[in-house]
Formats: structure tokens, C-alpha cells, sequence
């Protein structure tokens, strides 16, 4: 029982981390049509920028604050530059493009911070197990991950539910040509959501460093789990893209600590310790062909169009 | 005029054909050279460079010319790299492969045109049992060989249960059955993490700590062995329950690792402190060439693999097509090899020491690897009956 509590939180935390890296993704594609492959790569830079700040600041706290400020200025800066003058292009010309952002930024790493890649070391308060509940003992630094990135999914939904600029996403995601005929200024509007979702994905970079290592090509692998939480949650839907990730986190999670188990009460031990993690690798994504079958747009859709 | 430009295209690829075999030594060298794990790789080149400047950049007076390939981590790419080298660039040799997986998948096209391999790391087990071949030679090991000997230390060490953790693909498979030959005490787990894809290891900590398990086994070479490390000391487990490890800790991973890698046993056939002269110069010079930078067991390999390849080279005074004096040349391990002399058996898989490995900090105040012990003297694979070569 208390392994079940254990393995929830493990699932928990990683569906949180997925959250974080799927809120900005599906906030640009909902709101600006925007296909960004790039946007595993700002999750690298958010991990390589707080590696340097924390070795130069000599704090961990003030080494975070001051990548995820930085995050949020590349974001801002890569829109400005190069994405705003794709928007009005075609889906495959905004992959190939952000594929070739892919390129550069792992070879601007390279040149810059070298292939071996970095270690962010974390401060010792965050390195010790904390006791949840007797007899369950869970790293600090886990539970800071769900923490924070249940604070930021609080102070999302605020934002988007609660304010002016919130009211302006949300009538973007549903319909962008009106909200940009009413006269809102649209092109701010979408330098800010950019910026916002590249914090996000720094964020999440940043606070998967210290379990990671912080390497090239981090973010690549986690970009396709981050793609199909908005699929089954929903395109543009900051609620459907919580649920989802935290779906996503639970039966990745979970699959992988109780399938082998289950599996040898069938198979041979041999047969099931190999069987077992191909099949809790694809469970993710039969949850994803089920959710296509049966809901097209995703379980919670940000309102139609 | 579109006549003239294909012919002009041809002419210049004419050209460009690369002088006619006989002329030089042609090695082809397939590692990762790309991704998380292309620092290995980059270590493995360091290393085969280094040897080729020892050797004066010629083998049996001939120049050698060395043609890098990138497998980039993945089987169908090494096998396309090695058809590449063998059938188009037409290499005497190819040397190198990080990973078993990859080197199963490159194996027939060499054996099948009769041209050498000389793996400097991968050591599946099918290599040194039924899939053995005259044309291939390991200057590294067999995968079981050395958790075997970490598993032979845990019973030195009177341990009475263990986890086992690994990645689920033809090396970790070997590797968690290689621990499990020779540990005595109880198994009472086992789990295989997807490859290389998986790096949070949260389900199999939790796992293994439930267990009840007196200490945990990984093999996770790479980066993923700072992940494990890491998550292993931030749930609380070092001090708790003692990690073993193969090919886990070395000198890439361990600026990474840092402290977490302190007290933490491994096995290896190579350390860096090994007393020959001929490991002096090569970490010596190592570290000159590449400042910076230390080498690792994987360098090592590859060094040792440019010296057997010179031997075979040398004996049969650059005729390459002398294949059969070639590999009875090979087959006596006449050179200097940086692990100290080693003989190899039946299948061309070296029979050689393992040793005791510890994480100490060294004169400059880093930390470094060092021999500890030696495990087992002289051990051969447990495969090598499997292979109907008989000597």
C-alpha cells in the first residue's frame, strides 16, 4: 500500500514536469496555429542557462530566478527574430523551421558549453528524503518539483481565468482573426504567450536538471510526451493539458512499477522482465490512439471555434 | 550540355576515388560520434589518434588513413555505416562500437565479406558463443566478465541479497545475467528500463527500496549512470543500501557525478593506475594532447585495438590480403596492451584480470578512479564453449 502512495507520487511529479513543458507548447499551437519543435530546445537552454547561473551566483535559488528570467528573454527574442514571420506559413513550413532551431541550438551548446554536457548540483537541504507519512520517505527535491509546479499551474489558471490578458488568450485560442478585428494589438499578444510558454518550458528543464544531467538533446525525447499530452487533452486547453499530464505521469509511472509484477504471473520471469518495458513505453500511447478513436478533440477542448 | 555536366560530375568523382588499395592501411572506425553519448565516442577517437601518432602514423610502412563513422547510438545506422565502409570505401579493417546492440546489428556484413572487426567495447555474449568468427576480435571483453566480477566482490563481501537494474537491451541483459552467475545471495528483483530513452529511474528506486534488498546492481554507462547516481543519492539510499555497478562510474561521468560517485564499487579490466609502462605513456600523453581531458576504459580498448590491428599489419609486412597470417598474428595478442599482457581464447574474447575500482580524489584534488584489488586472475568468458571455433 504504502509502495502505491510512493509510486503515485513518482507519477505525480513526472506528470507535473510534463505539464509545465506541455502548458507552453499547447498555448502556442491553440493560440498562434503554431507548430514549435523548438520548444524542447528552450527546455535545454532553461537547464544549460540555470547550470552556469547556479556555478556563477553560487546560489541555487538565485541561479533558477535568473535562468528562467533568461528563458523567458530568448523566448521573446526567437519570436521576435524568427517565428513571427511564420505564422502566416504553412504547418510543414513552421516544422521544417523550427526542426532547423533544433540544429542550431544543439550546435550553439556544443560550441558554447561543449558536448560533455553540465551537472546541476543541488544545494544539501533538497538532497535529504523528507518523511510524507510514517514509513514513506520521498526526496525533498521531488516533492519541491510537484510543489512548484502545482503553485505555477495555480497561478496559470489564475491568470487565464481571472484577468484581462487571461480573457485575451483564451478568446485567441478560440478565434484569432476576430480578437485580432476587435483591435487588440495581436502581435504583442503572441510575443507574451511565447514568451510565457518558453519560461514554462525552461521552468521545467531547470527542475529536471539536477535528477538529468543537463546534456544536448535533452529535450528532444521529451518533446514527443509532450506533444501527446495536448493531443489527448485537447489543443490549446491549459485545463485538458493538466489532466493529461498527469495521466501521462501516472500510467508511465505506474505501468512501469506494476506491469513487470503482473506480467510474470503469465509470462516466464525472463520473457516478462523484457515484454515488460516495451509494453509500459507504448501504454502512453494506446491511451492516445484510444483518446483519437473516441474523442478526436481531445479530452477537455478549449472552446470551439 | 547536360551531357558535359554529368561527365564533368563523373570525371571529378574519378578523381576523387581515394588512392588504389595497397597503398595505405584503410581502417574504418565506427563509434557515437553524435547526441548524449558522443563523448564516449569522442574519447575512443582521442585514444585511436593517440595510438596512431605512438605508431608514427604508419602500420607496416605503409600509411594509415582512418575513416570515422557515426552509428549515432542506433543498430540500423551502425549496419548501414559498416556496409558503407566495407563495400564502398573498401576498409582492411573496422574497429570501434560502443554498443552491443549496434554491433550485433553490423556483425554479418563483416564477417560475410571476410573483413576484420575488432570490437574495442561491445561484448555481447552471441559474439563469444555460437556467432563467434575467425574475423573478429575483441580487445575489450565479454559483457558477463566483469558484473561477474562485481558479483564475485559482493560475495567476498558477504552480501546476502541484491536489486538488479539495467537497461533493457542486449548488453544490460548480459550484464544482470552476468552478476546473477556469480552471486550467491538472493536475487529479489530485476528491472529493465527502456533504452536509452528512459532516464528517471523513480519506479525502479522505489522498487528496489521496498525490496527490502541489501544492496542494488546498475549497469548504465554514459550519462545515464550520472541520472541514476544522482536520483540514487537524492532518494536517500547511499548510506542506506550500498550500490554495485559495471560500467556505471569512469572518467567522462564522473566530473558529473561528483561526490555521489564516492564509495562506490565497480569493476573494470583497465584503470587508469594500472603499473605498465606502456599505460604510463598513454594516460601520460593522453592527458597532454587533450588537455582537460582523462581517458577511460572505452579509449583504452581502442588504443590496445590500434596496436593489435599494427601487429597483424606489421606481420605480414602490410600485405593485407594475407588474411589467415593476419589473424594467427591476432590470435597471439602480440603487442603491448595498456591492461598488461593477455591472451585470448578459443573465440578471439580476451582472457584477462578484472580489477577492484574506487573512487579517490588524486594529487591535483580531483577525483579519479583507482585499482583497489584484483577480483579474478585470468578469467575467461562462460560463452566461449558455445563457440565451434576450437583452438
Amino acid at each position: 500500500m504504502l509502495v502505491l502512495v510512493e509510486q503515485s507520487l513518482n507519477g505525480l511529479q513526472f506528470g507535473l514536469l510534463l505539464f509545465l513543458l506541455a502548458a507552453g507548447l499547447t498555448l502556442v499551437f491553440g493560440i498562434m496555429d503554431f507548430v514549435n519543435l523548438a520548444h524542447g530546445s528552450l527546455y535545454m537552454m532553461g537547464a544549460y542557462f540555470a547550470a552556469t547561473f547556479v556555478a556563477w551566483t553560487n546560489s541555487f535559488v538565485l541561479g533558477v530566478l535568473l535562468a528562467l528570467g533568461a528563458t523567458l528573454l530568448l523566448g521573446i527574442a526567437l519570436e521576435f527574430i524568427a517565428l513571427r514571420h511564420l505564422y502566416g506559413r504553412d504547418h510543414l513550413d513552421q516544422v521544417l523551421a523550427t526542426f532547423g532551431l533544433i540544429l542550431f541550438f544543439n550546435d550553439a551548446v556544443r560550441l558554447i558549453w561543449g558536448p560533455a554536457g553540465l551537472s546541476l548540483p543541488l544545494p544539501p537541504w533538497l538532497t535529504v528524503p523528507v518523511q510524507i507519512v510514517p514509513g514513506v520517505f520521498y526526496p525533498a527535491y521531488r516533492l519541491s518539483i510537484i510543489v512548484v509546479a502545482l503553485a505555477v499551474a495555480a497561478l496559470l489558471y489564475i491568470v487565464v481565468m481571472r484577468t484581462k490578458i487571461g480573457m485575451l488568450i483564451r478568446a485567441g485560442a478560440s478565434n484569432r482573426e476576430m480578437i485580432g478585428a476587435l483591435g487588440i494589438n495581436i502581435k504583442l499578444l503572441f510575443t507574451l504567450v511565447f514568451g510565457l510558454g518558453a519560461a514554462l518550458a525552461g521552468l521545467a528543464g531547470l527542475m529536471q536538471a539536477p535528477i538529468l544531467t543537463v546534456q544536448i538533446g535533452m529535450g528532444e525525447n521529451i518533446l514527443i510526451l509532450a506533444f501527446v499530452i495536448i493531443v489527448i487533452g485537447g489543443i490549446g486547453s491549459i485545463r485538458g493539458a493538466f489532466m493529461a499530464a498527469i495521466f501521462v505521469g501516472m500510467i508511465d509511472t505506474l505501468g512501469r512499477a506494476f506491469l513487470p509484477d503482473l506480467l510474470r504471473t503469465v509470462l516466464s520471469s525472463a520473457a516478462a522482465s523484457t515484454a515488460a518495458p516495451a509494453l509500459s513505453s507504448m501504454l502512453i500511447y494506446l491511451l492516445m490512439a484510444i483518446v483519437l478513436v473516441v474523442r478526436p478533440e481531445g479530452l477537455f477542448p478549449a472552446a470551439k471555434r | 550540355m547536360k551531357k558535359a555536366f554529368w561527365l564533368a560530375g563523373a570525371t571529378i568523382l574519378a578523381l576523387a576515388q581515394p588512392a588504389l588499395a595497397g597503398d595505405t592501411i584503410k581502417i574504418g572506425f565506427i563509434s557515437t560520434f553524435s547526441g548524449p553519448t558522443a563523448v564516449i565516442g569522442n574519447d575512443m577517437r582521442n585514444s585511436f589518434e593517440l595510438a596512431l601518432d605512438h605508431l608514427g602514423r604508419k602500420m607496416g610502412g605503409k600509411p594509415v588513413e582512418v575513416i570515422y563513422e557515426d552509428d549515432g547510438q542506433k543498430p540500423d545506422v551502425g549496419k548501414q555505416k559498416t556496409e558503407k565502409l566495407i563495400q564502398s570505401d573498401k576498409v582492411d579493417f573496422v574497429v570501434g562500437y560502443i554498443w552491443s546492440n549496434v554491433l550485433l546489428a553490423s556483425l554479418k556484413t563483416a564477417v560475410d565479406s571476410k573483413t576484420f572487426l575488432i570490437t574495442s567495447n561491445a561484448g555481447p555474449s552471441q559474439l563469444a558463443g555460437e556467432l563467434c568468427s575467425p574475423y573478429v576480435f575483441s580487445t575489450s571483453w565479454q559483457n558477463d566478465q566483469t558484473p561477474q566480477a562485481v558479483g564475485t566482490y559482493m560475495n567476498q563481501k558477504g552480501v546476502k541479497s541484491v536489486f538488479l537494474i539495467g537497461p533493457n537491451y542486449a548488453a544490460g541483459k548480459d550484464m544482470l545475467a552476468g552478476v546473477k552467475s556469480t552471486f550467491k545471495g538472493q536475487v529479489v528483483g530485476e528491472e529493465y528500463t527502456v533504452w536509452p530513452s528512459q532516464l528517471d529511474f523513480s519506479a525502479e528506486l522505489t522498487k528496489a527500496k521496498n525490496s527490502k534488498a541489501e544492496s542494488i546492481f546498475v549497469f548504465y554507462p554514459g550519462a545515464a549512470g550520472v541520472q541514476f547516481l544522482n536520483q540514487y543519492a537524492q532518494a536517500g539510499l547511499k548510506g542506506q543500501i550500498p550500490l554495485y555497478t559495471a560500467f556505471t562510474i569512469d572518467e567522462l561521468s564522473l566530473p558529473l557525478q561528483k561526490e555521489n560517485a564516492i564509495g562506490v564499487p565497480g569493476a573494470q579490466q583497465w584503470v587508469n593506475d594500472l603499473p605498465f609502462p606502456e599505460n604510463k605513456k598513454f594516460v601520460e600523453d593522453y592527458r597532454k594532447k587533450y588537455t582537460g581531458l582523462r581517458p577511460t576504459f572505452y579509449g583504452a580498448q581502442s588504443y590496445d585495438a590500434a596496436n593489435l590491428v599494427n601487429s597483424a599489419v606489421v606481420a605480414v609486412k602490410g600485405d593485407t590480403s594475407k588474411k589467415d597470417e593476419m589473424k594467427a598474428e591476432m590470435e597471439k595478442a602480440n603487442f603491448k596492451s595498456v591492461r598488461g599482457p593477455f591472451k585470448y581464447g578459443n573465440n578471439h574474447i580476451p582472457i584477462q584480470n578484472f580489477y577492484l575500482q574506487d573512487v579517490v580524489k588524486d594529487a591535483d584534488g580531483q577525483l579519479s578512479l583507482k585499482t583497489v584489488a584484483t577480483i579474478v586472475k585470468d578469467d575467461q568468458d562462460r560463452f566461449h564453449d558455445k563457440c565451434p571455433m576450437k583452438k
